[in-house]
């Protein structure tokens, strides 16, 4: 196994370099700061034979995305986010792409493994000498893990809103040196969403949806990313009654769905759970329901509805679509 | 006056033992003394499950009105036309939603309270619960299966079941095989069965995290997805199995006083064991299939029946069916209105209340 070889190696030239520093320090009172440096040089990740002339122009290395700062353009990224992953790739950094976590499917060209960013283990990562982590929570103690072997994490958690992802595109395209490739979907999104808002039916009172996540009812608030979305589209969620104690995802009565009676239905557990809108008109009491009747019932790509990604236009757009056709049945 | 009930009936079986060991018996299963059962206590449970039901129809996120509701089920009955009272999508919510949903907690409640009455009985030990032997472990590794692969059109609740039988007939060949069927045994065979199971189930929900929150929401418990189909399915396993219990409350009863003891009177314990395992089995089984992990309700509403209205299982296997029906109703009246209109798990609910409720019945065992 390369893998294990070379993070074996890997761990014998840090092991290598912390004695050093220990020996430096304690034979010419050499402080740790000066000699860590030179522990750097002698990391194989660091590539010291590359000149700074070699780095693309775009970005000036180093720079600081947040409080991060990275030194050179990363060449070797490992994604444990999908919604990163489809990020990076959008913005022409999916080159630099090495491996992906095992739920990063999307574009079909990245390099999905068995990585998991639930249960990140570290050294797995490690293993594919990434210049450049990123990932969307850091659990396990992710950060803490990276930082004792010197690999950078750019953690991007889900945003509140749209802004929050262009601000994501931003950051990944100053991380990754496609500032430019960041700008250009940044801003192509911003058209798409303003000419799909535009395009939407007008309507006093926003229209109030019910957004399933799971087949016993569980749902999404307004105030959760996809709310925002959907409020972009003058669009409320029944479940906001349910959000008032706290939590964004809350699971409805079923009886309280009937009674509120929603003007869409927004299935995004088709794929896990073989949910359809021919599935829900058999549940007991749904027929009566008024987007049954009027079929404004939408079977979401879970994933594109899960992600905060370039995507989340397309699923805007699915749903104004379905707006159009229920006024076309008023 | 329940202890010095239980030290009639111990002097009484010892003298039956020596009677047996000295001369041919003369003791009979009928001469070991019991309660009857109070039409007064019965009346009682009765009243409390009428209780249950009438909160659980008219109390719900849907606001439906009360007047409404008890229009629409006087309207119900045959032969009585009474309409009017609620709109047609009121209706719908009533009779496709909540009317089931509290016929499906009862007949859940009921069983697992009974479930955990008749292995308190054959193991005699205070602490057994419908899930002693592996149900648990095991439906919840069939649902887990059945949620994350493609038996999914299996259907979870046929998954859960075939997982909750399996289990517990694993426990009862490797009880019986490596610890000679001794009740102690047994239960340490269900500990092991029970450990391995759920390893199981959390390695394969930890490896299909995208699944999480359905395999989740499926352990804690509920009954929201219940309609008419989930009472259908369940109802016929509950009747059986609660039949069967009941039948054995009287040797249920000769066991409290050991079952060598009881052999000596007769009563064949391995045979009531088996009979009582299978039926409470088999109940708890159809019951979790479709309602998920309840915890506590198994051990809290048997031991509130024992305190409260006597010790004999003439008592508590009854008891415990319409107690524990009226407690699980109750139970998801908090469940759907506490949060409303969100959903509590029903699971969270009954071991919020059942856990320190629990403590308050250890205390009592302790001062006897």
């Amino acid at each position: 196994m390369t893998a294990t070889q070379r993070r074996a190696s890997r761990r014998h030239v840090l092991v290598g370099a912390l004695l050093s520093i220990v020996l430096a320090a304690g034979a010419c009172t050499t402080s740790p700061e000066r000699a860590a440096p030179d522990a750097d040089a002698a990391d194989p990740a660091a590539e010291p034979g590359k000149s700074a002339d070699d780095v693309p122009a775009e970005g000036d290395y180093p720079v600081t995305v947040g409080s991060l700062e990275i030194d050179r353009r990363p060449e070797r990224i490992v994604s444990l986010s999908p919604s990163a992953t489809e990020m990076l790739f959008a913005i022409g950094a999916g080159d630099a792409v090495v491996a992906a976590d095992e739920y990063s499917d999307y574009p079909a060209e990245a390099p999905t493994t068995d990585l998991s960013g639930f249960q990140p283990n570290v050294e797995a990562i490690a293993a594919w000498e990434p210049d450049l982590v990123v990932a969307s929570d850091d659990l396990g103690d992710l950060a803490v893990s990276l930082e004792a072997v010197g690999i950078p994490l750019l953690l991007q958690p889900a945003p509140a809103d749209v802004e929050g992802v262009y601000a994501h595109l931003a950051d990944l395209g100053l991380a990754t040196g496609e500032i430019d490739g960041a700008a250009d979907v940044i801003s192509k999104m911003q058209a798409e969403i303003a000419s799909i808002v535009n395009a939407a039916p007008e309507t006093d009172e926003p229209r109030t949806y019910y957004h399933e996540l799971a087949p016993d009812h569980y749902s999404i608030t307004s105030s959760t990313f996809i709310g925002e979305v959907y409020r972009l589209a003058n669009l409320i969620s029944i479940a906001d009654a349910a959000g008032e104690t706290g939590n964004p995802y809350p699971q409805l009565s079923p009886e309280f769905i009937l009674d509120a009676d929603p003007d869409l239905i927004l299935l995004a557990d088709v794929a896990c759970c073989d949910v359809t809108a021919e599935s829900i008109r058999q549940r007991p009491g749904w027929d009566t329901l008024t987007a049954v009747v009027r079929g404004s019932i939408i079977e979401l790509d879970e994933d594109v509805a899960s992600r905060w990604g370039p995507r989340i236009v397309e699923l805007l757009r699915d749903v104004v679509d379905a707006l159009d056709t229920l006024d076309a049945a008023v | 006056m329940s202890s010095t009930r239980s030290t009639r009936l111990m002097r009484r079986c010892d003298v039956g033992d020596t009677t047996v060991a000295a001369a041919p018996p003369t003791v009979t299963v009928r001469d070991v003394p019991v309660q009857r059962l109070s039409p007064r206590a019965l009346g009682a449970a009765f009243t409390l499950l009428a209780g249950a039901v009438t909160a659980g129809l008219l109390f719900g996120p849907a606001g439906l009105p009360a007047a409404g509701v008890l229009h629409a089920l006087v309207d119900a009955v045959p032969g009585i036309d009474l309409p009017g009272g609620l709109s047609d999508r009121q209706l719908s919510i009533l009779w496709q939603l909540r009317v089931p949903r509290v016929v499906l907690g009862g007949l859940v409640g009921g069983m697992l309270a009974i479930a955990g009455a008749g292995y308190q009985g054959v193991f005699r030990n205070p602490l057994a619960d419908p899930y002693l032997l592996g149900v648990a472990a095991g439906a919840g590794l069939g649902a887990t299966l059945a949620i994350v692969t493609d038996l999914r059109a299996f259907g979870i609740p046929l998954a859960a079941f075939v997982g909750a039988v399996v289990a517990v007939a694993m426990t009862y060949v490797l009880g019986s095989r490596f610890g000679g069927r001794s009740s102690a045994s047994l239960i340490l065979a269900g500990v092991a069965v029970a450990a391995f199971f759920t390893a199981m189930q959390t390695y394969v929900q930890q490896r299909h995290a995208d699944t999480l929150q359905e395999v989740y929401g499926w352990l804690l418990g509920r009954l929201l997805t219940a309609g008419w189909n989930d009472v259908r399915t369940v109802l016929p396993y509950v009747a059986v199995a609660s039949a069967v219990l009941l039948a054995h409350r009287r040797l249920l009863d000769v066991l409290t006083v050991g079952s060598d003891e009881a052999r000596a009177l007769g009563v064949p314990a391995g045979r009531v064991r088996l009979a009582v395992v299978v039926a409470a089995t088999l109940g708890t089984a159809a019951a979790v299939s479709v309602s998920g992990l309840i915890g506590f309700v198994g051990i809290v509403v048997p031991h509130t029946v024992r305190l409260l209205a006597g010790s004999s299982y003439r008592i508590i296997l009854p008891l415990s069916l319409v107690v524990g029906a009226a407690g699980l109703i109750i139970a998801d009246v908090v469940a759907r209105t506490a949060v409303a209109p969100g959903e509590l798990p029903i699971g969270v609910v009954t071991a919020f209340v059942g856990a320190p409720f629990f403590l308050v019945v250890l205390r009592r065992w302790g001062a006897r």
